[in-house]
């Protein structure tokens, strides 16, 4: 099973600026390994992230995202205390949830 | 979605036998695949096709979109790319590295109260223009920025 994201949700006026970090290894299927084998194909294809439940980003990757992915986005009218769930499925069918709550200016 | 499916008959048809075999590999290796992802988009291996894909051929420059990228990246595994859009009605980013295998990176659907910016780190093989596509009230724009990179990191 997939390692938990980190979620970090920080409220900037009504705009919450929110950083996940995933955990997964995000293979090119170019790659060979010590003894000389393609690694195969292994990615994240999709990544959505809610507001309250809403969607707000619903994204598409190719293996051309970077290992161990990182996405930052901004939700307009946000308040703190505000939900922010991240789902993530890769090409293998594994997914992961995580849910994190906006955290006010600091 | 009907109009993603032709576009891939469009494209393994007219790109001929090279992508057939690799639409079979795939199909053969037995990889589930999300009903929405765009399957032509990220197999597609020029940057016209790339476009073909989205839709988006013949988008028009904007100076509204803003590409935050490394002039120099040493190490091509990971580059950080943000894109803001001030554009209003922003719908969809695309973050596009035209020269590697599979240049399609990322495509970011915006809804509800998500706003024009996007940042991720991605994978760039060669010194080459990082494109941002963005959708905006049915339109297309895109931008772009030149990356040069020191060590590549696709292999």
């Amino acid at each position: 099973m997939a390692e938990p994201m980190k979620i970090r949700a920080t409220l900037q006026g009504d705009v919450a600026d929110v950083r996940i970090l995933m955990m997964h290894p995000m293979e090119t299927g170019q790659r060979k390994d010590a003894k000389r084998e393609v690694v195969p194909l292994h990615f994240i294809q999709s990544v959505v992230v809610t507001h309250n439940g809403k969607t707000v980003l619903d994204t598409q990757w190719s293996q051309a995202v970077s290992r161990n992915p990182f996405l930052g986005l901004r939700i307009k009218g946000a308040k703190a205390g505000d939900k922010i769930g991240v789902t993530w499925i890769d090409n293998k069918g594994d997914k992961r949830t995580d849910e994190a709550t906006v955290a006010p200016a600091s | 979605m009907s109009t993603l499916r032709r576009n891939f008959l469009k494209l393994t048809g007219g790109t001929g036998a090279l992508a057939v075999a690799w639409a079979a590999g795939l199909i053969a290796s037995g990889q589930a695949r999300a009903a929405t992802w765009n399957k032509s988009g990220f197999e597609a291996k020029t940057l016209a096709d790339v476009m073909k894909s989205l839709g988006a051929t013949g988008a028009t420059e904007s100076k509204d979109i803003i590409i935050t990228a490394p002039d120099i990246a040493e190490n091509g595994a990971v580059v950080p790319v943000a894109v803001t859009s001030k554009l209003p009605g922003t719908q969809q980013i695309s973050i596009v590295a035209e020269k590697n295998p599979f240049p399609l990176a990322a495509t970011f659907d915006v809804s509800g109260g998500g706003d024009g910016y996007v940042s991720a780190r991605i994978k760039m093989g060669q010194t080459s223009n990082v494109w941002a596509v963005v959708k905006a009230d049915g339109k297309y724009y895109t931008a772009k920025k030149e990356v040069k990179i020191t060590v590549g990191g696709c292999g």
